[in-house]
Protein backbone atom coordinates (compact mmCIF):
# COMPACT_ATOMS: atom_id res chain seq x y z
CA UNK A 1 0.00 0.00 0.00
CA UNK A 2 0.75 3.18 -0.31
CA UNK A 3 3.96 3.23 -2.66
CA UNK A 4 5.52 5.94 -3.39
CA UNK A 5 5.69 6.28 -7.01
CA UNK A 6 7.56 8.39 -8.98
CA UNK A 7 7.44 9.00 -12.65
CA UNK A 8 11.64 9.87 -12.96
CA UNK A 9 12.36 6.34 -13.09
CA UNK A 10 9.97 5.81 -16.08
CA UNK A 11 10.96 7.42 -19.70
CA UNK A 12 7.95 9.28 -20.37
CA UNK A 13 9.70 10.03 -23.95
CA UNK A 14 10.10 6.63 -24.37
CA UNK A 15 6.61 5.39 -23.67
CA UNK A 16 4.88 8.25 -25.72
CA UNK A 17 6.95 6.98 -28.91
CA UNK A 18 5.99 3.64 -28.18
CA UNK A 19 8.43 2.13 -26.39
CA UNK A 20 7.64 -1.53 -25.81
CA UNK A 21 10.31 -2.77 -23.24
CA UNK A 22 9.23 0.91 -21.49
CA UNK A 23 5.67 -0.19 -21.61
CA UNK A 24 6.51 -3.49 -19.82
CA UNK A 25 8.24 -1.49 -17.11
CA UNK A 26 4.83 1.18 -16.71
CA UNK A 27 2.74 -2.39 -17.07
CA UNK A 28 4.77 -4.03 -14.31
CA UNK A 29 4.93 -1.30 -11.69
CA UNK A 30 1.43 -0.02 -11.43
CA UNK A 31 -0.33 -3.46 -12.44
CA UNK A 32 -0.47 -4.55 -8.94
CA UNK A 33 -2.27 -1.40 -7.58
CA UNK A 34 -4.89 -1.14 -10.65
CA UNK A 35 -5.81 -4.75 -9.69
CA UNK A 36 -6.34 -4.25 -5.69
CA UNK A 37 -8.07 -0.71 -6.71
CA UNK A 38 -10.67 -2.72 -9.32
CA UNK A 39 -11.09 -5.65 -6.53
CA UNK A 40 -11.77 -3.20 -3.86
CA UNK A 41 -14.26 -1.17 -5.70
CA UNK A 42 -15.97 -3.66 -7.65
CA UNK A 43 -15.81 -7.10 -5.23
CA UNK A 44 -14.85 -9.40 -7.93
CA UNK A 45 -11.91 -10.35 -9.51
CA UNK A 46 -13.44 -11.26 -12.36
CA UNK A 47 -14.15 -7.68 -13.42
CA UNK A 48 -11.18 -6.77 -11.68
CA UNK A 49 -8.84 -8.61 -14.30
CA UNK A 50 -11.19 -7.54 -17.02
CA UNK A 51 -10.81 -3.56 -15.14
CA UNK A 52 -6.68 -4.37 -15.44
CA UNK A 53 -6.50 -5.50 -19.05
CA UNK A 54 -8.42 -2.46 -20.09
CA UNK A 55 -6.57 0.16 -18.18
CA UNK A 56 -3.66 -0.89 -20.14
CA UNK A 57 -4.97 -1.40 -23.67
CA UNK A 58 -6.33 1.89 -23.26
CA UNK A 59 -3.28 3.79 -21.84
CA UNK A 60 -1.13 2.21 -24.56
CA UNK A 61 -3.34 3.68 -26.72
CA UNK A 62 -3.75 6.98 -25.23
CA UNK A 63 0.49 6.99 -23.95
CA UNK A 64 1.36 9.27 -27.24
CA UNK A 65 -0.93 12.11 -26.53
CA UNK A 66 -0.20 12.25 -22.64
CA UNK A 67 0.41 15.81 -21.24
CA UNK A 68 1.86 14.90 -17.96
CA UNK A 69 -0.13 17.12 -16.60
CA UNK A 70 -0.88 14.66 -13.54
CA UNK A 71 1.41 11.79 -12.69
CA UNK A 72 0.79 8.56 -14.69
CA UNK A 73 -0.08 6.87 -11.65
CA UNK A 74 -3.07 9.40 -10.95
CA UNK A 75 -3.81 9.25 -15.08
CA UNK A 76 -4.21 5.34 -14.77
CA UNK A 77 -6.16 5.25 -12.00
CA UNK A 78 -8.76 7.59 -13.51
CA UNK A 79 -8.88 5.05 -16.43
CA UNK A 80 -9.47 2.55 -14.22
CA UNK A 81 -11.98 3.80 -12.69
CA UNK A 82 -13.98 5.23 -15.72
CA UNK A 83 -13.75 1.38 -16.51
CA UNK A 84 -14.78 0.32 -13.35
CA UNK A 85 -17.39 2.48 -13.54
CA UNK A 86 -18.58 0.79 -16.78
CA UNK A 87 -18.54 -1.78 -15.56
CA UNK A 88 -21.16 -1.08 -13.12
CA UNK A 89 -23.24 0.29 -15.42
CA UNK A 90 -23.30 -2.30 -17.42
CA UNK A 91 -24.40 -5.14 -14.56
CA UNK A 92 -26.80 -3.18 -13.01
CA UNK A 93 -29.11 -1.94 -15.38
CA UNK A 94 -31.39 -0.73 -13.17
CA UNK A 95 -29.01 0.94 -11.41
CA UNK A 96 -30.44 3.18 -8.38
CA UNK A 97 -30.18 6.82 -9.45
CA UNK A 98 -26.77 8.72 -7.87
CA UNK A 99 -27.85 9.11 -4.12
CA UNK A 100 -27.62 12.64 -2.80
CA UNK A 101 -25.43 13.20 -0.95
CA UNK A 102 -27.27 15.18 1.91
CA UNK A 103 -29.84 13.03 1.93
CA UNK A 104 -29.12 10.88 4.58
CA UNK A 105 -28.73 11.27 8.51
CA UNK A 106 -25.43 10.10 8.58
CA UNK A 107 -23.49 13.35 9.63
CA UNK A 108 -26.26 14.39 12.41
CA UNK A 109 -25.92 13.68 16.19
CA UNK A 110 -28.85 11.98 16.59
CA UNK A 111 -27.93 9.04 13.69
CA UNK A 112 -24.70 8.19 16.26
CA UNK A 113 -23.73 4.92 17.14
CA UNK A 114 -22.03 5.64 20.74
CA UNK A 115 -20.12 2.17 21.42
CA UNK A 116 -16.43 2.48 22.05
CA UNK A 117 -14.79 -0.96 20.22
CA UNK A 118 -11.67 0.08 20.14
CA UNK A 119 -9.95 -1.40 22.94
CA UNK A 120 -11.16 -4.63 21.38
CA UNK A 121 -8.59 -6.93 20.94
CA UNK A 122 -6.50 -6.92 17.61
CA UNK A 123 -7.32 -10.41 16.66
CA UNK A 124 -10.92 -9.90 17.19
CA UNK A 125 -10.57 -6.36 14.85
CA UNK A 126 -9.35 -8.29 12.19
CA UNK A 127 -10.31 -12.01 12.12
CA UNK A 128 -10.96 -13.50 8.92
CA UNK A 129 -15.40 -13.06 9.58
CA UNK A 130 -14.28 -8.99 10.53
CA UNK A 131 -12.43 -8.60 7.27
CA UNK A 132 -14.63 -10.02 4.94
CA UNK A 133 -17.58 -7.58 6.85
CA UNK A 134 -14.98 -4.94 6.35
CA UNK A 135 -15.28 -5.77 2.44
CA UNK A 136 -19.07 -6.13 2.49
CA UNK A 137 -19.40 -2.88 4.17
CA UNK A 138 -17.38 -0.58 1.96
CA UNK A 139 -18.69 -2.55 -0.89
CA UNK A 140 -22.44 -1.46 0.30
CA UNK A 141 -21.70 2.09 -0.06
CA UNK A 142 -22.94 3.80 -2.83
CA UNK A 143 -20.40 4.17 -5.63
CA UNK A 144 -19.90 7.72 -5.47
CA UNK A 145 -18.77 7.51 -1.56
CA UNK A 146 -16.67 3.94 -2.55
CA UNK A 147 -14.88 5.53 -5.42
CA UNK A 148 -13.37 8.31 -3.72
CA UNK A 149 -13.08 5.98 -0.18
CA UNK A 150 -11.25 3.04 -2.07
CA UNK A 151 -8.74 5.80 -3.60
CA UNK A 152 -8.26 7.92 -0.78
CA UNK A 153 -8.29 5.75 2.47
CA UNK A 154 -7.54 2.16 0.88
CA UNK A 155 -4.91 3.13 -1.72
CA UNK A 156 -3.60 6.07 0.12
CA UNK A 157 -4.24 8.64 -2.40
CA UNK A 158 -4.00 12.81 -1.71
CA UNK A 159 -7.36 14.67 -1.73
CA UNK A 160 -6.09 16.22 -4.48
CA UNK A 161 -5.08 12.92 -6.68
CA UNK A 162 -8.21 11.38 -5.57
CA UNK A 163 -10.06 14.24 -7.03
CA UNK A 164 -7.95 14.10 -9.80
CA UNK A 165 -8.72 10.47 -10.87
CA UNK A 166 -12.18 10.73 -10.56
CA UNK A 167 -12.70 13.91 -12.00
CA UNK A 168 -14.12 15.76 -9.21
CA UNK A 169 -13.65 18.67 -7.37
CA UNK A 170 -11.53 18.43 -4.10
CA UNK A 171 -14.37 19.84 -2.57
CA UNK A 172 -16.78 17.22 -3.41
CA UNK A 173 -13.73 14.94 -2.61
CA UNK A 174 -13.86 15.91 0.72
CA UNK A 175 -17.92 15.84 1.14
CA UNK A 176 -17.67 12.15 -0.13
CA UNK A 177 -15.13 10.89 1.98
CA UNK A 178 -16.54 12.08 5.29
CA UNK A 179 -19.99 10.61 4.30
CA UNK A 180 -18.07 7.10 2.83
CA UNK A 181 -15.80 7.38 6.75
CA UNK A 182 -19.06 7.72 8.73
CA UNK A 183 -21.48 5.30 6.93
CA UNK A 184 -18.41 3.39 7.56
CA UNK A 185 -17.84 3.86 11.04
CA UNK A 186 -21.19 3.59 11.71
CA UNK A 187 -21.83 -0.26 10.07
CA UNK A 188 -18.73 -0.66 12.33
CA UNK A 189 -19.92 0.25 15.36
CA UNK A 190 -22.77 -1.94 15.39
CA UNK A 191 -20.89 -4.83 14.16
CA UNK A 192 -17.74 -4.43 16.52
CA UNK A 193 -20.29 -3.43 19.29
CA UNK A 194 -22.11 -7.16 19.42
CA UNK A 195 -18.73 -8.54 19.00
CA UNK A 196 -17.90 -6.47 22.18
CA UNK A 197 -21.39 -7.55 24.11
CA UNK A 198 -20.51 -11.11 23.35
CA UNK A 199 -17.04 -10.49 24.94
CA UNK A 200 -18.21 -9.31 28.06
CA UNK A 201 -20.89 -11.68 28.47
CA UNK A 202 -18.31 -14.61 28.58
CA UNK B 1 -27.08 24.30 23.39
CA UNK B 2 -23.15 25.50 22.56
CA UNK B 3 -22.09 22.27 23.51
CA UNK B 4 -24.43 20.86 20.93
CA UNK B 5 -23.29 22.99 18.43
CA UNK B 6 -19.92 21.97 19.12
CA UNK B 7 -20.44 18.50 18.49
CA UNK B 8 -21.99 19.12 15.11
CA UNK B 9 -18.89 20.90 13.97
CA UNK B 10 -17.17 18.39 15.17
CA UNK B 11 -18.68 15.65 12.76
CA UNK B 12 -18.83 17.96 9.78
CA UNK B 13 -15.12 18.63 10.37
CA UNK B 14 -14.06 14.86 11.17
CA UNK B 15 -12.67 14.37 8.51
CA UNK B 16 -9.89 17.04 8.00
CA UNK B 17 -9.36 16.68 11.90
CA UNK B 18 -8.27 13.16 11.18
CA UNK B 19 -6.43 13.83 8.53
CA UNK B 20 -4.87 16.78 9.71
CA UNK B 21 -5.94 19.54 7.39
CA UNK B 22 -7.89 21.48 10.68
CA UNK B 23 -7.61 25.28 10.45
CA UNK B 24 -5.41 25.80 13.42
CA UNK B 25 -7.60 28.04 15.22
CA UNK B 26 -10.61 25.24 14.82
CA UNK B 27 -8.73 22.63 15.82
CA UNK B 28 -7.84 24.28 19.00
CA UNK B 29 -11.35 25.14 19.60
CA UNK B 30 -12.72 21.21 18.73
CA UNK B 31 -9.37 19.95 21.02
CA UNK B 32 -10.81 21.95 23.90
CA UNK B 33 -14.48 21.08 23.06
CA UNK B 34 -13.23 16.80 22.59
CA UNK B 35 -11.54 17.25 25.94
CA UNK B 36 -14.84 17.66 28.09
CA UNK B 37 -17.55 15.66 25.37
CA UNK B 38 -16.89 11.80 26.04
CA UNK B 39 -19.62 11.13 22.93
CA UNK B 40 -17.00 12.88 20.63
CA UNK B 41 -14.30 11.21 22.24
CA UNK B 42 -15.66 8.29 20.76
CA UNK B 43 -16.50 8.99 17.72
CA UNK B 44 -13.42 10.38 16.94
CA UNK B 45 -11.40 7.27 18.25
CA UNK B 46 -13.84 5.16 16.71
CA UNK B 47 -13.73 6.97 13.01
CA UNK B 48 -9.99 6.66 13.23
CA UNK B 49 -9.64 2.91 14.22
CA UNK B 50 -12.63 2.46 11.62
CA UNK B 51 -9.85 4.60 8.80
CA UNK B 52 -7.07 1.93 10.29
CA UNK B 53 -8.53 -1.14 9.70
CA UNK B 54 -9.51 -0.43 6.01
CA UNK B 55 -5.63 0.35 5.91
CA UNK B 56 -4.10 -2.47 7.23
CA UNK B 57 -1.28 -3.44 5.07
CA UNK B 58 -1.85 -7.05 6.14
CA UNK B 59 -4.84 -7.67 3.99
CA UNK B 60 -3.57 -9.68 0.92
CA UNK B 61 -4.59 -8.57 -2.04
CA UNK B 62 -2.10 -9.02 -4.73
CA UNK B 63 -1.76 -9.62 -8.28
CA UNK B 64 -2.25 -13.15 -8.75
CA UNK B 65 0.27 -14.44 -10.90
CA UNK B 66 -1.68 -16.34 -13.68
CA UNK B 67 -3.46 -12.83 -13.73
CA UNK B 68 -0.35 -10.82 -14.63
CA UNK B 69 0.61 -13.52 -17.28
CA UNK B 70 -2.55 -13.26 -19.29
CA UNK B 71 -2.24 -9.09 -18.86
CA UNK B 72 1.08 -9.36 -20.04
CA UNK B 73 -0.06 -11.77 -23.31
CA UNK B 74 -2.91 -9.92 -23.71
CA UNK B 75 -0.41 -7.39 -24.31
CA UNK B 76 1.58 -8.70 -26.40
CA UNK B 77 4.48 -8.14 -23.92
CA UNK B 78 4.88 -11.69 -23.30
CA UNK B 79 8.55 -11.32 -24.15
CA UNK B 80 9.22 -9.15 -20.92
CA UNK B 81 7.35 -11.45 -18.34
CA UNK B 82 9.90 -12.14 -15.56
CA UNK B 83 9.33 -15.13 -13.09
Amino acid sequence: MNEQINNESLNLEALRAGNRAEFARLVERFSNQIYRVALKFLGNPQDAEDVLQETFIKAMRALPNFEGRSSLATWLYRIAMNESLMILRKSRWDLAPVEELDADDDAGLSGMVLTDWCCLPEEELLSSEARRFLDRAALKLPETLRSVFVLRDVEGLSIRDTAEALGISETAAKTRLLRARLKLRKELSVYYGERLTEERSE
Amino acid sequence: MNEERHCQQLIETISDYIDGELDSGLCVELERHLSECNNCQVVVNTLRKTIELYKDPSDGDVLPDEVRQRLFYRLHLEDFLKS
